[in-house]
């Protein structure tokens, strides 16, 4: 079973708007950090995402209309309203990875996580996507887990990389 | 005249990120002390005449930018450094802001002094997250020693850092897009004029530059903007760091003068080292995927922004991507046009639905079901977009296109006939 949009996941239950409101004030709730807001607020969720709720938190914390922190929500790709997995595993899809065989990486991943690309693990564990350049073509084709990027990918890497995340849980 | 230089990057992999003492010790700050000592003006006569160009792939001089700032009168003034490193196959500021921050924020600082600035915004991307964690570190030990901050090495001089976190953004590596951005806002771009010198960041005059291009301020007020300039070629002082991806056998950044040529690039051993596995150089691409194709029959020309621009190719962001002939050059373009896609930020029309155009009929071209009718209309979108798009996003999104359907007709004509001659494309 994979997380369909709108279901809710354990992790984000726990993820209170007491935890939000902190990460506001952490902030000093200036409006130009907004996008710093919600990226903590997604790091910290468990569930790689900024709900509709707590973006109606911080949009009353900082005097924003909702609109306008939907509007930077759905924008950025780096964001998602949707609940993903605690970690993102994302794949450079951009040319110099691409032609050193991301496709591959891919599916390597694909059969260590036992699910497809764009999809969540069962435990609501991993998120398996694709990106864009994330800057570390000279260790092409990589994956970016988190802030750790993982080059020169074999199936043995990935299934050990895979696994030191399993263990951290 | 040497392959290599190690100018800006002199202290990657010498010195302790961040730290201030060895940084110091290297010859670090020298280029500040001497800057609180010398008058605005001198110091961005020194710019002028380094002959630097903006770093970030627009190649606008630097001393012009500088002097244009130097006028405006309104105050305060903001310093801006432009981290939202995002053209695929770039990854040279990421050396800077990892190895050396602080040659980085040298660079800011003196920005700084020159436009009497209090303060200094480094936008960094979201995908750079560890990165903005310890650049904090380096601009914290600045502050602690003194070089940062309030009243710096007693000067007087007041400059605070702040570092701003992108979100995953390509067009925020307009500087435009960026300022908004940094104001907390969607990355769209503005309309100029006014120019950013004029209305800026909260609507204040600011300077934007990229990180290499600050990185090389410490460097010229050092050895002189003249000596700087002697580096290079007449058109392009100084250094460029240029990263090496793809099909390279030696994949990296490299800082090499201007003037090398393209072939010394890809082929010295000290630098690209040629192709992997003994195969034959089919492309490449520079700057990134918004510049042009190059073919082999161009590995001749010497890097420096005059005389790539006469061959139709330009230094940009400085990412050499490289291709071996197991390529196909169709299918790499749908890989192209598909980031631009999905970059385009939406604001005008052109970007938005001429890239999306362009995108479905490369791939019909890729599946063989291409018509002439289709490549008469690619060709004519690809014109559109390029004239009429509101941004640089679209204006180069179809750089690569153009320039690779020069090199390679036949390949084109090939899957009209349904033919991929690389074996690629399922037809």
């Amino acid at each position: 079973m994979t997380v369909q949009p709108g279901q809710c996941n354990c992790a984000a239950e726990s993820f209170t708007e007491r935890d939000v409101v902190a990460i506001v004030e952490k902030y000093g709730r200036e409006q130009d950090q907004l996008l710093a807001m919600l990226l903590d607020i997604q790091e910290a969720s468990g569930s790689s995402c900024v709900l509709r709720e707590w973006a109606a938190i911080v949009a009353r914390e900082i005097g924003l209309p909702l609109s306008k922190v939907f509007e930077v929500l759905t924008f950025y790709s780096m964001f998602s309203t949707e609940p993903r997995g605690r970690y993102l595993v994302e794949i450079c899809k951009s040319a110099p990875c691409k032609m050193c065989k991301s496709d591959e990486v891919v599916a390597m991943f694909e059969k260590e996580l036992g699910i497809k690309l764009g999809k969540t693990t069962p435990d609501k564990l991993f998120t398996l996507m694709h990106t864009s350049c994330v800057g570390a073509c000279d260790i092409g084709p990589v994956a970016k887990i988190g802030e750790d990027v993982y080059g020169d990918l074999t199936p043995e890497k990935v299934s050990e990389i895979v696994n030191s995340y399993r263990e951290k849980n | 005249m040497p392959k290599s230089l190690n100018i800006v990057s002199a202290n990657c992999g010498k010195v302790t990120p961040g730290n201030v003492e060895e940084y110091v010790r290297a010859g670090g700050y020298e280029s500040l002390k001497k800057a609180l000592s010398m008058q605005p003006r001198a110091i961005v006569d020194e710019v002028v005449a380094s002959g630097l160009r903006g770093r970030g792939g627009a190649a606008f001089s630097t001393g012009s930018k500088w002097a244009h700032l130097l006028e405006v009168r309104e105050n305060p003034k903001y310093i801006v450094c432009n981290a939202d490193e995002g053209e695929p196959g770039t990854f040279k500021d990421k050396l800077l802001l990892e190895k050396d921050p602080l040659c980085v924020i040298e660079g800011m600082t003196i920005a700084g002094r020159v436009f009497d600035s209090h303060d200094g915004y480094i936008y960094i991307r979201g995908e750079y997250r560890s990165i903005q964690h310890s650049f904090q570190k380096a601009i914290d030990n600045a502050v602690a020693a003194g070089y940062l901050g309030n009243n710096i090495l007693g000067s007087g001089f007041n400059f605070h850092l702040h570092i701003m976190t992108g979100a995953g953004a390509y067009v925020c590596g307009e500087n435009s897009a960026l300022l908004n951005s940094i104001e907390g806002k969607v990355g769209r771009p503005r309309i100029k004029p006014p120019h950013l010198a004029e209305v800026g960041l909260f609507q204040m005059p600011t300077l934007v530059n990229n990180v290499e291009t600050f990185a090389c301020i410490a460097p010229i007020l050092r050895m002189g903007g003249e000596a700087f300039h002697a580096i290079g070629t007449a058109e392009s002082g100084g250094t460029k760091l240029v990263c090496l991806s793809g099909h390279s056998a030696r994949r990296g950044v490299y800082e090499v003068p201007f003037g090398v040529s393209l072939r010394d690039i890809i082929f010295d051993p000290e630098l690209g080292g040629g192709i992997a596995g003994g195969k034959e150089l089919k492309f490449f691409h520079l700057g990134g995927l918004s510049g042009s194709i190059g073919c082999p029959a161009q590995l001749d020309t010497p890097y420096s922004y005059e005389c790539l621009v006469r061959t139709g190719l330009s230094v940009g962001s400085g990412a050499v991507v490289v291709a071996d002939e197991s390529v196909c050059v169709v299918d790499y373009l749908k890989g192209v046009l598909e980031f631009f896609l999905h970059e385009s930020c939406g604001k005008c029309i052109p970007c938005q639905k001429g890239i999306r155009q362009m995108y479905t009929i490369i791939c019909k071209l890729s599946e063989g079901k291409a018509t002439q009718e289709d490549m008469c209309l690619l060709k004519e979108l690809a014109c559109m977009v390029t004239n009429v798009s509101f941004c640089g996003l679209g204006q180069t999104s179809a750089r690569a296109l153009m320039s690779a359907w020069k090199h390679f007709e036949p390949e084109f004509a090939a899957h009209l006939n349904k033919q991929c001659p690389a074996g690629v494309c399922k037809l």
